[in-house]
């Protein structure tokens, strides 16, 4: 019970403010709302008792990545971005792709309703003692299951990384 | 309706303890907060051989009350192009993030809100840092040159320091293995060794960091009075501006507690496992009966007799303290049958004095430094951060791994670890060197005019 008033809590701030972020006009609110969407992620999460991926969400994506869009955001002259138009025209295919994207939802949810055990996942809510630590178990399937991937996508980054700095770097 | 008054029913039967603490918290530490100010303003006045408050109540004492008094009563003035919504959600999102970030640490083994949350560290950890948010929206929705500068030097400065300060979190997590922080404090107590022998460079590369992070001096430029008026806060005023000032204290309360719990061994008293030295738990009776005593015998110079009324009272609250902290030891001494009842009281309250007494043995020290170095210039604080505490931290989180493997491999434990730590923490030292000293012959170049700088003010 307790449980699902979280997640339709959670899940409602997460879709309402997901909503007001893209519908402002200014782009500080639209961070603070897209802010507030990625908390309310990681709340869902929470509820779900992976609390690493709660606390990784917020380290990452609010304190990391938002911390990062809401600094270039200040260096922009605002009052120059908000006489210009914002919102890219292309209406057509942005209403195609959504409606693709509702209909594949859509028959998630019929199969699911169809077969149960299949399609959508139903969760039964299991007490937070008898689940494994979420951090240990993380930490289990990346260094061992996924070693290999891991590695590959830690070195992509890294690639990255060292672009961005050769970029950046002046020429001598 | 009725479904969600039922779970909040659920909710309030399982969690009504750390509901209940998170208020008393919630509540109390404004006070607590307010006298932190007041032993800082007190221990600037020793440093520079002045009085400090004096007049309200003996000694100043009173102080804090009156601080708040006046700060809730000021003008509230919101600046007429001012982001409404943003001005008023900054100081809120800044003074909350703090506040949650309590909820994770233990004070002592008895008291935590959270009580054993998996990823504790983290958690703290992570949620503190959401405050950056705080600072660099209230410095955008003031409209004002100074705000906005102020924000974009402490939001910039948070950034770089996080990373060492992660990376030295890194070096000491190491040792333990596990997030938890009642695990942590137990690992520490199972080696004997707090991880600040252990690990020092860690602690020194945390201890720069929280005080970068924390915006105290000598990195306090989002605030440098010189040159950007206060910072982010230069259009706040009466509530709003407590609400940051709180932020800020609760935040080195924070830092201060994760240094202790993880680098200082938490809530163990020194020498915790060593049976002979336990006549040390006598040490925070005798601390607290010394100030007790003191009250007493400078009660006559009072000039007036409230104030003589009101330093007997100190004095008898600290002899109150004395009591409670002398039962625990006292009581298993007289009857040894009640040995196990009082165990753990006697853990809960000895942890919770040498947990506070670390921790402001820690913030202590931040006020010391603020009242004896002078400010850092930005350019020289970016260095700081990026060419030397990074890559230190860096290598210091290497060579403490390398050093764990050697020391598995011979099975080392406890004291027996510094046989294999403290040349990592040399190597590290002298790596730190070499970067600074590679730096120096890399660019060579006049130590940049102040003008120069972007974010100067």
């Amino acid at each position: 019970m307790l449980d699902r008033v979280l997640f339709y809590f959670f899940a409602g701030i997460a879709v309402a403010s997901a909503a007001l972020m893209v519908t402002r006009r200014n782009v500080v609110h639209s961070a603070i709302f897209l802010i507030t969407a990625l908390l309310a992620t990681a709340g869902i999460f929470l509820q779900l008792r992976a609390e690493f991926l709660f606390i990784v969400q917020i380290i990452l994506y609010v304190g990391g990545i938002m911390v990062l869009f809401v600094f270039v955001i200040m260096l922009v002259n605002l009052d120059v971005a908000l006489q210009q138009i914002q919102f890219a025209r292309q209406k057509w295919v942005a209403l195609i792709v959504a409606l693709a994207l509702a209909g594949q939802v859509g028959v998630m949810f019929w199969t699911s309703g169809k077969m149960p055990g299949q399609g959508l996942l139903v969760l039964t809510a299991v007490a937070a003692n008898r689940l494994p630590p979420n951090s240990e178990a993380v930490a289990k399937s990346l260094f061992d299951s996924y070693l290999l991937p891991f590695e590959i996508a830690s070195v992509l980054l890294l690639v990255a990384m060292i672009g961005a700095v050769v970029m950046a770097k002046k020429r001598a | 309706m009725n479904a969600a008054f039922q779970a909040t029913l659920e909710f309030l039967k399982v969690y009504w303890a750390p509901l209940l603490c998170g208020v008393a918290v919630v509540a109390i530490l404004p006070l607590i907060v307010g006298y932190i100010v007041l032993v800082e303003r007190k221990i600037m006045a020793d440093m520079q051989a002045r009085l400090g408050p004096m007049r309200v109540g003996p000694h100043g004492l009173l102080q804090p009350i009156a601080d708040a008094v006046k700060l809730l009563i000021k003008e509230d003035i919101i600046p007429e192009n001012a982001d409404k919504l943003v001005f008023w959600l900054a100081p809120v999102l800044s003074v909350g993030a703090g506040l949650l970030s309590l909820a994770g640490l233990a004070i002592g083994p008895a008291f935590q809100i959270a009580q054993d949350i998996n990823i504790g560290i983290l958690f703290v950890v992570g949620i503190s840092a959401l405050g950056i948010f705080g600072i660099v929206l209230g410095g955008w929705a003031s409209n004002s040159h100074y705000s906005l500068m102020g924000a974009l030097r402490s939001s910039a400065q948070l950034v770089s320091y996080e990373t060492a300060a992660g990376m030295a979190l890194v070096s000491a997590l190491l040792f333990t293995g596990t997030l938890n922080i009642k695990s942590i404090v137990e690992a520490q107590s199972k080696e004997g060794i707090w991880f600040v022998l252990l690990a020092p460079v860690a602690f020194f590369t945390y201890l720069v960091a929280s005080i970068a992070e924390t915006n105290r001096a000598p990195f306090d430029l989002p605030e440098a009075e010189s040159e950007l008026v206060a910072g982010y806060m230069t259009e706040f005023s009466g509530f709003r501006w407590s609400l940051y000032f709180l932020a800020e204290y609760t935040n080195m309360i924070v830092v201060a507690s994760v240094a202790t719990t993880l680098f200082l061994g938490g809530w163990l008293r020194p020498f915790a496992g060593v049976p002979w030295l336990d006549f040390l738990d006598f040490i925070p009776v005798l601390l607290m009966m010394l100030v007790g005593v003191y009250c007493f015998v400078r009660v006559p110079k009072q000039p007036v007799t409230v104030q003589k009324i009101f330093m007997v009272l100190v004095g008898l609250l600290c002899l109150a303290v004395a009591m409670v902290l002398f039962a625990p030891i006292a009581i298993p001494i007289l009857k040894p049958s009640l040995t196990e009842a009082v165990k753990p009281f006697y853990a809960g309250i000895h942890g919770g004095f040498w947990f506070i007494f670390k921790v402001s043995l820690y913030i202590y020290f931040f006020m010391w430094l603020r009242f004896t170095i002078p400010r850092y210039r930005f350019d020289q604080l970016m260095r700081l951060g990026w060419h030397f505490l990074i890559p230190l931290s860096i290598i210091n989180v290497l060579l403490v791994g390398l050093a764990l493997i050697v020391g598995a491999y011979f099975h080392l434990h406890g004291w027996g670890l510094l046989l294999v730590t403290t040349p990592a923490a040399i190597l590290a030292l002298v790596a730190a060197f070499l970067i600074l000293a590679i730096e120096k012959q890399h660019d060579p170049r006049p130590e940049q005019t102040a003008a120069s700088d972007f974010y100067a003010g």
